[in-house]
């Protein structure tokens, strides 16, 4: 199939950015839409011109790196993928797609479509860990059984890829489905409830201090969320971040 | 130089806890004056920046992504192992052990081997005290599963996605130590060159990937945990980003690079599709507890498949040959990586594969999910008899098990395997070769370390399944700690070291000499070009299957490739800039002299070990017929090779393997 392609370009952090027009000719419905990309890159090389930045690194949807706000979803139009996991076989030929960066003032364009979400990192910095050194003499792990339903619950809010496609979808671009559900999977874990209170109050204040909106209660991030992360892990959140406040 | 593997004295089970009773150690307030260099922030280098940092050690951590969290090891899907024994099957240390001595084809040093079988129990432990969301059985107990080459349920895991669990354990053990100060981590930083002052490793040279800046970064030791060498193949199942830059480096600047040949092609990966193929995905070895792997017996049936005439779950089970089940009883669609992936290179060359392209063979579990829905309609007291019913139950504990693995394989085939087989095909995976190190993890050069995947030692010619999320953690935890501290004790008085020096200086030119060659050559063809073709030269001729014609003519032809992107590689833009092309342009560069050097191994090693097959030594008759031959008499040994300028001339260093606690004996799964 043939397809036009609208691109966010912007040279650097300064520059404004402006969409720009491509083609691209025979794509192949089993490509993937990063795949689809690389053609269009090596083309664009071959001709002399600037290839488009783009992040990327395991395309097998774990790693989080990539990103992109296709046609206006974040990780494009098909549900719970990411966008290396998006195939050609979700378009038409003869489609206009539209391609730009995750936008929110907490993540700033590096370079066309790669932006910086180092955001994340620093909230995670605040209290995203259960403070327990290396030693090798913790007790065993089986000492402390968990309920098979809590360890279930814990795990997929701990399956968070941290891609920002949350914040991109959010009109506030909140960062609440981010961070609770890794406040989630701790405070469902009893390894994780010695530090709760300072782990919830911490990691808010960071997520405040990086500029992210708040919670409007859309839904819409659990909607583009690729890995299905649940509204749930904010109220979950919300009530920890209540209890913690009681306390303080 | 002479190898010295400095393995400690004394009976095998002794040698870790008398080695860690002798060693010098650092004090806490001399630890502070003392810098690391960690690069790579996956399994192996995030847990030992982690680890490093809390004993007080200052760390500077380097990744080329955006963040430590998307290292590779966040990809690794099926488990890792431990000899817990919590399933009273008869595990212990010593099976662990031998099971991976054995299933690496009895090609790796016993000691090391013996002590990541010790320490493996205190990784899962470390994990579920950091809160890492294992698998639990209803009774809130952990629960395990079987992985390929053993006979015990050792593997703990986590869903499809272990190595992400993991891999976030770590990180968040290193954001606690960078939110104290005590890692400083550096994201969007390539590492260039290790810098050698007075024969100790004392910094490395790195590119800022946003800002093309080059920096010199100085420590009192180096260590890298810079992962595998696979994107070689230009297709496998690594990350876009792996590559083998810092490893390289490290063997130009001294560190001998050891097994290169020894390469994992895993049997269970998606099919290519297609020219516009960019990597594979693999569908994890834990599907094979419960998928049975079949190509049909009669070729008619071949084509009736290939030409959507026949469904293949409309074969009938007498039609179909369950080759791994039929040549290998004992362990039946369990046996090793190697085994299964010829098993299925065999198949598919006399005929039988079941795709367009001839390249594919059925992993089925219709037969786990009757099992299973039958399993649940008795626990829940409903009728076994209802076939749909049954069908439903069994489809949702296999989706329990391993739901986003049926998702990744539905999106990328567009293809249901609840409802059909999946199809598979083997596809390079995992390197066992590496910078070779010592029982301290030292390579030859002092004061440069190197763990996880990146080294050699483990996992001889062959890895098992769930072992490298085993050994990244065991090396980061566990076992570079300690070995290091001894090394540094030396250096308590050293003070900071200055990146005046003109060893700094001359890395640092010859960093940036080889980025303006790169960026004014203005050749005429693109990196991928290069790095596709390379692929395909090792693929087609150092690949699953080698022989000396193939392997000679592969060296030709990766010399003549070299000297073609020398002359003719385009790499667009200016090094002030993001670039990734630059930065692809400088991994292939060394892809380039790699795959010279891994064809010249495979080519000197005689014999067929592990992943390392070569035609010319098979079993020729008898109960093994077909299968691998080993030649211990000569080839037991590891094979280091150390830099002399063009990958032709590297000189082969000998470290002689002594097997003094298991019988080296063929490897059967008959």
């Amino acid at each position: 199939m043939n397809l036009t392609l609208k691109i966010w370009r912007q040279k650097n952090a300064k520059d404004k950015g402006g969409l720009v027009d491509y083609k691209v000719n025979d794509v192949s419905p089993d490509m993937s839409f990063l795949e689809m990309l690389d053609v269009l890159n090596e083309d664009l090389i071959n001709k002399d011109e600037e290839p488009v930045a783009f992040d990327h690194d395991c395309r097998e949807g774990i790693c989080g790196m990539c990103s992109l706000y296709i046609n206006g979803e974040a990780h494009g139009p098909d549900r719970g993928v990411t966008t290396c996991q998006l195939h050609m076989r979700m378009f038409k030929d003869g489609d206009t797609i539209y391609i730009e960066p995750f936008r929110a003032a907490a993540f700033p364009v590096i370079k066309d479509l790669i932006v910086d979400r180092t955001s994340f990192d620093r909230i995670q910095h605040a209290g995203g860990f259960i403070s327990v050194n290396t030693s090798g003499n913790t007790i065993d792990a089986n000492a402390i059984p968990i309920n098979k339903h809590d360890a279930d619950t814990a795990f997929d809010a701990a399956t968070c890829i941290g891609c920002g496609a949350c914040v991109a979808s959010c009109k506030n671009s909140s960062a609440m489905l981010f961070v609770s559900a890794k406040v989630s999977q701790f405070a469902l874990l009893p390894q994780g409830k010695i530090e709760a209170t300072d782990r919830v109050l911490n990691m808010v204040k960071q997520m405040d201090d990086e500029g992210f909106g708040n919670c409007t209660n859309t839904g819409a991030c659990e909607v583009e969320c690729p890995k299905g992360i649940s509204l749930e892990n904010i109220a979950r959140m919300n009530r920890e971040y209540l209890k913690a406040s009681l306390k303080g | 130089m002479a190898l010295d593997s400095k393995i400690p004295e004394g009976p095998i089970a002794d040698k870790w806890t008398n080695y860690k009773n002798n060693i010098n150690l650092v004090n806490p307030a001399n630890k502070r004056n003392i810098d690391v260099i960690v690069v790579g922030t996956g399994l192996a280098g995030g847990s030992a920046s982690a680890t490093l940092a809390e004993l007080g050690y200052n760390v500077k951590a380097f990744c080329f992504q955006d963040s430590p969290r998307r290292a590779h090891s966040i990809a690794a899907q099926g488990g890792i192992n431990a000899a817990k024994n919590y399933q009273g099957d008869g595990d212990s240390t010593y099976r662990l052990f031998y099971d991976t001595v054995k299933g690496g084809d009895y090609r790796s040093r016993e000691a090391n081997v013996y002590r990541l079988a010790e320490v493996s129990a205190n990784i899962i432990d470390q994990c579920v005290a950091q809160g890492v969301p294992f698998a639990r059985e209803y009774g809130g107990y952990l629960d395990n599963r079987s992985f390929g080459g053993v006979l015990v349920s050792r593997t703990f895991y986590a869903a499809g996605q272990t190595g992400q669990q993991l891999l976030l354990g770590a990180y968040s053990a290193m954001n606690r130590q960078i939110g104290r100060g005590k890692i400083k981590m550096y994201n969007r930083h390539e590492m260039l060159d290790v810098v050698v002052v007075d024969g100790k490793a004392r910094g490395i040279i790195t590119r800022n990937l946003i800002t093309g800046e080059i920096e010199r970064h100085s420590a009192h030791a180096v260590v890298l945990g810079t992962g595998g060498y696979g994107n070689v193949f230009f297709l496998s199942t690594n990350a876009m980003g792996s590559n083998v830059t810092a490893a390289w480096k490290a063997h130009k600047r001294g560190a001998y690079f050891a097994n290169p040949c020894y390469t994992q092609i895993h049997p269970t990966c998606i099919p290519v599709s297609g020219d516009h193929q960019s990597k594979l995905t693999l569908m994890s070895e834990s599907l094979r507890n419960d998928g049975r792997i079949w190509v049909p017996k009669r070729k008619e049936d071949v084509e009736a498949i290939r030409s959507g005439k026949l469904k293949p779950k409309e074969l009938k089970e007498e039609d179909r040959d369950y080759y791994l089940e039929r040549r290998y009883p004992a362990f039946g669609n369990l046996v090793p990586r190697d085994v299964a992936s010829r098993a299925a290179k065999e198949r598919c060359d006399a005929g039988f594969g079941v795709n367009a392209t001839g390249e594919a063979v059925f992993l089925d579990f219709a037969s786990a999910i009757q099992r299973y829905g039958k399993e649940q309609a008795l626990i829940h007291h409903l009728d076994v008899n209802d076939a749909a019913l049954v069908k439903k139950l069994g489809q949702e504990v296999v989706k329990n098990k391993y739901g986003n693995l049926f998702q990744m394989y539905e999106k990328i085939v567009d293809q249901d395997p609840y409802n059909t087989p999946m199809m598979i095909y083997p596809a390079v995976h995992y390197t066992m070769g590496g910078i070779w190190v010592d029982y301290n993890l030292m390579t030859t050069v002092p004061g440069l370390y190197c763990i996880g995947e990146a080294n050699f030692s483990d996992h001889g010619a062959n890895r098992l399944g769930a072992s490298a999320l085993m050994q990244g953690l065991a090396d980061g935890y566990f076992v570079l700690p300690y070995t290091i501290g001894d090394y540094l004790s030396n250096d308590i008085r050293t003070g900071p070291i200055s990146t005046d020096s003109k060893e700094f200086e001359e890395a640092e030119k010859g960093v940036r000499d080889q980025i303006n060659h790169l960026i004014n050559n203005k050749g005429t063809h693109t990196v991928d070009h290069f790095h596709k073709k390379l692929g395909k030269i090792m693929w087609n001729k150092v690949g699953m299957a080698r022989n000396v014609q193939g392997l000679t003519e592969a060296i030709k032809e990766i010399k003549e490739l070299r000297a073609e992107f020398w002359k003719d590689v385009k790499v667009p833009g200016t090094n002030e800039e993001f670039n990734d092309e630059l930065a692809k342009a400088g991994r292939v560069a060394d892809y380039l002299e790699l795959g010279e050097l891994f064809a010249k191994d495979a080519l000197h090693r005689e014999e067929s070990c592990g992943g390392h097959f070569r035609e010319d030594a098979v079993e020729l008759d008898g109960e093994q017929k077909g299968e691998a031959k080993r030649d211990d008499e000569n080839f037991a040994y590891v094979a280091a090779w150390e830099y002399k300028g063009e990958p032709s001339d590297a000189v082969l260093h000998k470290e002689d393997l002594e097997f003094k606690d298991i019988e080296l004996k063929q490897r059967s799964y008959k």
